[in-house]
């Protein structure tokens, strides 16, 4: 899909620079939307060049923002400051084509506040139109009810069924910022406003617009931002990049001086809260094809009859366009995001096991499809119908079985793979390497043992937590014991293997200092059973940090680190899992040596891209090997400096492992943090050497892949482990027309071996509807999973191509996806109006929180290590994870109910919401704030640090106190609860308004105009109005 | 006259340690080389000599740069002028003022005539400690590997206490452990494939970079040796527990063999390895390298078979195809390793205990070139293996190792003489000199060797060529004289230079040819000659070593046979050489030139101690000896002949490798009939005692302790014997069946009679 349009050849990326419309209309081919761009061309060349002009006039007028108050206030509030940074971004970025400048001065500073001004004042008269003029804007200001009921306005469940027949000419199911009444003249009345008005705009221009007046009251947190100087100055630089393409567009709108409100744009947390109101609690039963599953953030019971849970496949539509041309025409991704190992609460059941013996699985004789309940059964139960490829095949003899009266099998409810979405099979020899049943896996764990880690003591807390963790090496249910077995290895710039065999006195180090060739100097003894050798395990444990105590070796390797865990774990003919702890650059002369290239001169060129490959090819060729070899590798790295995580980071990624980041890290502060992080991965549940296969019935097929997996050809998705946090993002396309009867169906099998050795086969199925209908496709879409693929696709994009294309391409496709929903799937006379559908209607916000990501985002003040740390970690998300990920939850603390045991309510990920009275707490799945505001209630502040004040507190902790008072137990509740289940432990940093540290918490407001660039989500939407208003015209 | 000659050589070689093929010596080199015999000399450097004392003070030089000989008895002396001159190059020296008492009554033992050879102990210079590094095979089976332990931790108790002891294990990994560490074992750990430069190991040692950080950090403890020690070679008293613990862990490599292979040993690696390490941390320093291995070399640089059993072990029959693929990769690769370490001054030992061969063949140059033992036998859980180890320990009369390191010799001859080579454990020096031949003999081109390794009985072959023109006669009665000059490392530690010097009338040959036959010397030139053969055979063909032989034989026997033209009959040998065409004839027909029914292992093995052995040792190995016992007397030598295996008599045979005792027919019978446990026959009981008891006191005083055979009349090892001796009587002259006159071998060799019918022929023959 889009991924196609981020890979695409140099042709398509000149364009860019001109119309962000055309990679679009080129990667679909659409040869009546491609028309249109060079049509569109000419005015924006044109106006372009007079737009700035133009774009000055809109703050300058006062009245719209006083008269809409605080909202008015923020949008004008910034052009002042914007203004000045503009001459030198642009004489900064050559990169862009000929006529930018002119366009690129002219957005920056104006553009983006007058155009928000602009829509919202725009789309505050279409408030106006729908709930009566004069007295909407008003009432809208303070967020309340009314807004609220216009979001609500067609409660979304219901929808479907009335939708089917007629939606293209029904108006109802999408969601209207104006409610249900529609201004038809705006759109006109703007085109014809827009040209004339453009010379009176030029005279405004020559007094610098007055800040003064604008500023609003209430509007203090610009100011504070304004107070940390130079940062935030150049913070708003990077801006002019975001949209080049919305200036030109502006040229043509006209500014009515109007506000938008932000409480009157679709609220994420509104969306999450109605349908946890609607769905939240109850049993989500999987028997009907092609129906939308509660939204990830609502609890349900998921009962398995039919379809594969959720948790295990999420699809960003489950109404797939019967064709190609459709799904070119919506532009809407079609893609599933299956988590095959995700874990299931104990409320639900787990998969069952199926044994067939020595026959194996039933498979279709075509495309090898697993026996599924898919399968049609005829002629009597002989033969069954494949329902991937619709093959006829012969019903092995140990598995007929009569049909009943509906032609059921009589079995049908006795057999998982005939009644359920999900099951297991025990694999047979021919599933196994070498036709040999697999051996346990082994877990190798690596310690870098050079000066600064033994001189922090980082090396005596691994070794004191591996004994203990050692004590849970994960099991299967039914074994006493576990029967993976454990090595160890230490290393600095030569490793050291140790030979710690049940019946030695004291373990035996053999070192290895052919870091050129590495190579396992033993095996008997190596990997062992921890209870067979505990006290030799332990002895070593003990004498690790005594033995290079003395060593002032700085130099580390890496590369030959990984190669001899996946050579030892060859040489043992098992699969597992490397445990490398690692510190520093690996500077010391060997494969993978690296240089430091941390070089920010690359930030926002076409060679940025380079900064998230790996410096060599050693890393991938290694990646590669250890899949080959089921050697999985997990990464804990503790940076004191750049150690360039796109190369380090590159193998945990492509074997299914996890890369764990503590920067700096200080014994007081992060071991907790690391030690959780350590237990947490070492228990999970995990399958080695897997192999996934995703079958499609005929007329679409997998084509896109993205998360931890390695692929040799184009269908086999290898992972040399994967475990419960771990998600594959599977992209379909078309290749034939899909039938409405038949569904698409998609399986999904993951050949993998057991902790136990156990030789298995996991499948999950799931069933989506298709439509000729385009209003079904937006009906049932899921914007979760949409972000999630977006952002998986982008962030692979990375690789490739400049930073600033993948953002216009996010941004075009969003503006098309909607504009095919507005003018396919609304009245049509209602054509300057902003509709969503109801299922996308949060899509925008998520969008732009997409967009603001540092990886997204060229700054220097984000380090590039840590732009690398977080694209690895999201290619690899589940959509739970992205989604919090994207859109941190946010908690008001101060006002929690001390009796109740649930959460409280989020509200939005904005300054606004905060009160310097309040107390929040923020999560985004890697990190934990808690946000206290200088006036946080003394009793509170008591409860939760046991100090009198607030000038008491000290920050400096990454755990809050024991207090034994309910405020504290009840936080410390509430942080367990949002910590449990996620991947990653989030370290907690406490935060006080108006000081230092708030910077990085600010981060996270994702709602508001991001301090590193990145537009607000008022602006955001309003861009894509823009956008799609001309894509409709 | 004869006897007076006897005991010359007798007297000389307990003296001298030096037995000369020709004791008077042809004055021209025309005659020189008509005499067919080259004039050479079989030198013992180190030989034991209880009653020499040591002269706690150094040498005094001939001061002539070119010379540097040593003030020897036969040197002029002006006790006035307190002069000396030079007998080799004449040049006038000045003695040292520590000299300033000498006068005629008044001499240094070095001026004595009875100090021929004398050892000076140089007091100078550091004390180097001896170093054994011990390299062990690790694929080894349980028992062999338990034994091998066994012996190896007893060692430990034998080896001096400042000795540095250092150990490598190998089979598919070779491991290097570091000897200093407590609480954990340590090891740095190679790969058995990769062929790694010293400097490469140096670096993974991490032996390259002086311990500078360690030193700063610790400055004023002073190093308590001189010698910097290093991680992987420590004082035995320091570390004797750990290593003895270490050795008890040792475990069988622990790879898995598949069915159908060999394990994968990686004896190059890890000899290279060892000549590395050495290298990089005492060069020029006595050490000793013992390789312990129980089987060949399966990968690696240096591999000498792969690991598929079903591909055999080369044999001399694929090497003769030029089958032998890795033969000549190998042997390039153990040649350079035992070139840098005898150029650092280590020898390199080889302990291969195995019932296949083990690559002796391509190996066979590291004990060669540095004076090292070899030692083969079946398994390391034998007496074989176990006594000979520790015969290596073994102490003299001073209580002093019977081991010396780092040895050069030196050679110096008067102006008549060159030297044309050695042949014996050394390596050329490259020391081109005034007295070095063109010709060369052995390992030529040089005045110097290095001897890396040697013993009290070490003896090398050296070859001279007697230059003098013969238009130029040396004048009536003068003598010409050599010098050898040994410098060692003593296992006291001590560098010590053992000198001798020697001298010989010249004897015009047209006048004084009688007296030149009546000084040679048959025993030592057999040996010489072998030696030659054997130094031939390494390089060149079988038949043409053999037809060499035989040509130098036949040309001997015309120039000093007494004959008649074309009468065979008439055909007679003086006494000084009726000795000799019997050793020639079991010469051809022993192991060192014959590869028949050898494996290339054994062949490398008896030739490398035939290269080293003194003289009796030698003889023994080309004519083995063959005792009698029966009831008709005392035991008595008789005839190597299969006329002296008889039903009633008892025979012990001593071929050096192989004691054999052998019970005749009746003898057998007998015993199986248990007379000897009858208290009538007793004096039977004695009968079969008395050769056992010879045979222990040989095998206790052998190095390398040979293999003990005890067979019978018709028994399967009585091939040991067979083999040996003179087929006098076979299945083709059967007039001897059914006579008691011996035993018939049934074998188409030629016996020493036709042997001698033909020689006889041919030499009286004009045609040749």
């Amino acid at each position: 899909m889009s991924q196609q349009g981020y890979v695409a050849t140099p042709p398509y990326s000149q364009s860019q620079s001109g119309i962000g419309l055309s990679p679009l209309h080129g990667h679909y081919g659409d040869p009546s939307h491609a028309a249109s761009p060079p049509g569109m061309m000419k005015p924006v060349g044109n106006l372009g060049a007079t737009a700035p002009v133009v774009m000055m006039s809109p703050s300058p007028p006062p009245p719209g923002p006083h008269q809409l108050g605080q909202n008015g206030a923020q949008a004008s509030g910034h052009s002042p400051q914007r203004f000045p940074g503009l001459l030198p971004v642009n004489s900064a970025a050559p990169s862009y084509a000929q006529y930018q400048p002119s366009t690129q001065p002219s957005y920056p500073s104006p553009v983006s506040t007058s155009s928000v001004t602009h829509l919202g004042s725009q789309l505050s008269a279409m408030h106006i139109n729908s709930y009566g003029s004069g007295m909407a804007p008003p009432s809208q200001a303070p967020p309340g009810p009314p807004s609220v009921a216009s979001f609500q306005g067609p409660p979304r469940p219901p929808q479907p069924s009335v939708l089917q027949p007629g939606s293209q000419v029904l108006p109802p199911p999408p969601t209207t910022l104006n409610g249900p009444g529609v201004s038809p003249l705006s759109l006109p009345a703007h085109r014809q406003d827009g040209l004339p008005g453009l010379p009176p705009l030029n005279t405004q221009y020559q007094p610098p617009p007055p800040p003064g007046p604008v500023l609003g009251a209430g509007y203090s947190p610009q100011q504070q931002a304004a107070n940390y100087g130079p940062q935030m100055a150049g913070a708003q630089l990077s801006y002019p990049g975001s949209f080049p393409e919305c200036p030109a567009q502006m040229a043509g709108t006209p500014p009515p001086p109007k506000k938008l409100d932000p409480d009157s744009i679709p609220s994420p947390i509104q969306v999450i809260e109605n349908d946890r109101a609607t769905r939240g609690g109850q049993v989500y039963s999987t028997n009907t094809r092609g129906q939308v599953p509660p939204l990830v953030t609502t609890d349900c019971v998921v009962q398995d009859q039919g379809n594969a849970s959720p948790r295990y496949i999420r699809c960003t539509t489950y109404c797939f366009p019967c064709t190609s041309d459709m799904a070119k025409q919506a532009q809407i991704p079609l893609a599933a995001i299956i988590k095959p190992f995700a874990t299931i609460p104990s409320n639900e059941t787990p998969l069952y096991l199926v044994n067939h013996g020595e026959n194996g699985p039933v498979r279709c004789n075509r495309c090898k499809a697993y026996m599924c309940p898919f399968m049609q059964f005829i002629e009597g139960g002989r033969r069954y119908q494949c329902g991937f490829c619709n093959c006829v095949n012969d019903v092995p003899p140990f598995y007929f079985q009569h049909l009943d009266h509906i032609g059921r099998r009589l079995d049908h409810y006795e057999k998982p793979e005939l009644s359920l979405g999900s099951y297991e099979f025990v694999a047979t020899l021919d599933y196994c390497r070498k036709n040999k049943p697999p051996n346990p896996p082994a877990f190798i764990f690596m310690i870098d043992v050079s000066y600064s880690n033994i001189k922090n003591g980082l090396v005596k807390l691994i070794c004191e937590e591996l004994k203990t963790v050692l004590e849970k090496l994960p099991k299967e249910e039914q074994e006493e014991t576990s029967a993976i077995r454990v090595g160890f290895i230490t290393y600095n710039k030569v490793l050291h293997f140790f030979n710690v065999k049940s019946n030695l006195a004291r373990p035996q180090m053999m070192v290895v200092t052919d870091v050129g060739e590495v190579f396992v100097p033993l095996l008997d003894g190596f990997l062992v059973n921890y209870q067979e050798s505990q006290s030799v395990i332990h002895n070593l444990l003990d004498q690790i940090p005594e033995i290079f105590a003395d060593s002032n070796e700085n130099e580390t390797v890496f590369a030959p680190v990984i190669q001899a865990g996946m050579e030892a774990l060859k040489a043992a003919e098992c699969p597992g899992k490397l445990y490398i702890f690692h510190s520093s650059l690996p500077t010391a002369e060997a494969p993978g040596k690296l240089k430091n290239r941390n070089d920010k001169k690359l930030l926002n060129t076409d060679k940025e891209k380079i900064l998230f490959q790996p410096q060599t090819s050693v890393y991938d060729s290694l990646a590669k090997d250890c899949v080959a070899h089921g050697c999985s590798m997990t990464v804990f790295l503790f940076p004191s400096q750049y150690v360039d995580v796109a190369s380090l980071g590159l193998v945990p990624q492509l074997t299914g492992g996890t890369l764990y980041k503590y920067n700096n890290f200080q014994m007081h502060l992060d071991s907790q943090q690391f030690l959780n992080d350590l237990r947490n991965d070492i228990e999970k549940k995990i399958g080695f050497d897997a192999i996934m296969r995703v079958r499609t019935s005929t007329g679409f097929r997998a084509t896109d892949f993205f998360g931890g997996a390695f692929m040799n050809n184009t269908t086999d998705v290898e992972m040399a482990a994967i475990d419960c946090d771990k998600a594959v993002t599977v992209g379909f396309k078309h290749d034939d027309k899909l039938n409405e009867d038949s569904g698409a169906l998609i399986q999904c099998a993951v050949l993998y071996t057991t902790i136990g050795g156990q030789r298995r086969l996991r499948i999950h199925n799931l069933g989506l509807n298709c439509s000729s209908q385009l209003a079904d496709l937006y009906n049932s879409c899921e914007t979760d999973a949409l972000i999630n693929f977006f952002a998986k696709s982008a962030f692979k994009a990375v690789l490739h191509q400049p930073l600033k294309v993948i953002r216009e391409i996010l941004v075009n496709q969003t503006a098309h996806m909607l504009a095919c929903y507005r003018k396919n799937c609304t009245n049509p006379s209602a054509v300057n109006q902003l509709i969503l559908p109801d299922s996308m209607k949060i899509f925008p916000v998520y969008m732009n929180c997409l967009l603001k990501n540092c990886v997204l985002r060229s700054r220097p003040e984000i380090s590039t290590d840590e732009r690398a740390y977080q694209r690895q970690l999201v290619m690899t998300m589940g959509v739970a994870d992205s989604q919090l990920f994207f859109y941190p939850q946010l908690l008001p603390i101060h006002t929690l109910d001390l009796k109740s045991t649930m959460l409280p309510a989020a509200v939005r990920c904005s300054e606004s919401r905060l009160s310097e009275e309040g107390i929040f707490l923020l999560a985004n799945g890697l990190n934990m704030f808690l946000w206290l505001g200088v006036s946080s209630p003394p009793e509170l502040i008591q409860g939760i640090f046991n100090v009198p004040s607030f000038a008491h507190i000290n920050t400096d902790m990454t755990l809050l106190p024991e207090v034994g008072n309910p405020h504290s137990q009840q936080l410390r509740m509430i942080m367990n609860i949002i910590q449990q289940k996620k991947p990653y432990s989030m370290k907690l940093t406490i935060v006080k308004q108006r000081e230092q540290p708030e910077m990085v918490f600010r981060q996270f407001l994702v709602e508001d105009k991001g301090l590193y660039g990145g537009s607000s989500y008022v602006d955001f939407l309003c861009c894509v109005h823009r956008k799609i208003s001309q894509l409709l015209n | 006259m004869m006897a007076t000659y006897l005991e010359f050589i007798q007297q000389n070689e307990e003296r001298d340690g030096v037995r000369f093929s020709w004791n008077l010596w042809p004055s021209s080199r025309l005659e020189a080389t008509r005499m067919v015999v080259p004039l050479a000399c079989l030198l013992t450097p180190l030989k034991d000599r209880p009653d020499l004392p040591p002269v706690q003070y150094e040498p005094v030089f001939c001061s002539r740069p070119t010379c540097k000989a040593v003030l020897n008895p036969l040197c002029q002396v002006d006790y006035q002028a307190k002069l000396w001159a030079c007998n080799f190059c004449f040049q006038r020296n000045q003695f040292p003022p520590s000299y300033a008492g000498i006068s005629e009554v008044n001499q240094p033992a070095e001026l004595m005539p009875q100090f021929s050879t004398i050892e000076y102990v140089v007091q100078r210079g550091p004390r180097s400690p001896l170093i054994f590094l011990y390299v062990v095979d690790t694929c080894l089976e349980e028992d062999d590997l338990q034994a091998l332990k066994e012996s190896l931790q007893m060692s430990l108790s034998l080896l001096p206490l400042e000795a540095l002891v250092g150990l490598i294990t190998f089979g598919r990994m070779v491991q290097v452990h570091e000897l200093s560490c407590e609480g954990i074992s340590k090891s740095y750990v190679f790969r058995g494939t990769k062929d790694l430069t010293a400097k490469q190991i140096q670096d993974m040692l991490g032996l390259s970079k002086p311990a500078m950080p360690m030193q700063q950090t610790r400055p004023a403890q002073p190093q308590e040796h001189p010698f910097v020690s290093s991680r992987f070679l420590q004082p035995i008293h320091k570390i004797d527990m750990t290593l003895t613990d270490l050795l008890g862990e040792l475990q069988r490599d622990p790879w898995p063999v598949t069915q159908g292979k060999r394990p994968l040993r990686s004896t190059g690696v890890a000899l290279s390895i060892a000549v590395g390490l050495l290298e990089g941390t005492f060069p020029n320093t006595g050490a000793r390298i013992m390789l312990f291995t129980g089987g060949p070399p399966t990968q690696g640089p240096g591999l000498v078979v792969g690991d598929e059993l079903k591909v055999p072990i080369r044999s001399w029959h694929d090497i003769e195809k030029d089958n032998a693929r890795f033969m000549k990769k190998a042997t390039k690769h153990y040649e350079m390793l035992a070139n840098r370490a005898a150029t650092n001054g280590h020898c390199i030992d080889i302990y291969a205990c195995a019932l296949d061969q083990t690559g002796l063949l391509e190996m066979k140059c590291c004990t060669n070139l540095t004076g090292g033992h070899m030692v083969m036998g079946d398994s390391f859980n034998t007496s074989l293996f176990k006594q000979t180890f520790q015969r290596i320990f073994s102490k003299d009369f001073n209580g002093d190792f019977r081991m010396a390191f780092g040895a050069t010799l030196e050679v110096k001859t008067s102006r008549e003489l060159k030297v044309s080579g050695a042949i014996g454990p050394c390596v050329s020096l490259n020391m081109k000199g005034p007295c070095v031949s063109e010709n060369e003999l052995g390992v030529g081109g040089t005045s110097q060797w290095k001897i890396c390794g040697l013993d009290p009985t070490s003896t090398l072959g050296i070859y001279f060529e007697v230059v003098n023109q013969h238009n130029a006669p040396v004048p009536q009665g003068s003598r010409g004289a050599i010098q050898f000059v040994t410098q060692y490392q003593h296992s006291s530690t001590l560098k010590r230079i053992r000198v001798t010097t020697i001298a010989r009338n010249w004897a015009d040959v047209q006048s004084q040819l009688q007296l030149i036959e009546a000084a040679f010397d048959q025993e030592a030139a057999a040996v010489l000659m072998a030696r030659l053969g054997v130094f031939r055979a390494e390089s060149e063909e079988g038949p043409d070593v053999l037809r060499w032989l035989d040509r130098q034989l036949i040309r001997l026997c015309q120039k000093f046979g007494q004959y008649n033209k074309e009468d065979p009959t008439s055909f007679r040998l003086s006494d000084a050489f009726s000795l000799y065409p019997q050793f020639m004839f079991h010469l051809r027909r022993s192991p060192f030139l014959q590869v028949f029914n050898n494996s290339p292992d054994e062949s490398s093995y008896y030739r490398h101690h035939f290269a080293r052995q003194d003289l009796t040792q030698s003889l023994i190995m080309i004519q083995p000896i063959l005792y009698s016992y029966s009831f008709h007397g005392p035991p008595e030598p008789v005839l190597l002949d299969s006329s002296s295996i008889l039903a009633d008599r008892i025979l012990l045979m001593d071929t050096f490798f192989q004691i054999v005792i052998y019970l005749g027919e009746t003898i057998a019978q007998w015993q199986k009939a248990g007379y000897q446990d009858m208290p009538e026959y007793e004096n039977f009981k004695h009968l079969l005692q008395a050769p056992l008891d010879d045979a222990q006191e040989i095998l206790q005083a052998r190095f390398p302790m040979p293999r003990y055979v005890h067979t019978e009349h018709g028994g399967s090892q009585a091939r040991f014997l067979l083999s040996k001796v003179n087929p006098s009587q076979t299945h083709n002259n059967l007039y001897a069946w059914g006579q008691e006159t011996g035993a018939p071998i049934l074998t188409d060799d030629v016996s020493l009679q036709v042997f001698m019918d033909h020689l006889k022929k041919l030499a009286v023959s004009s045609a040749c």
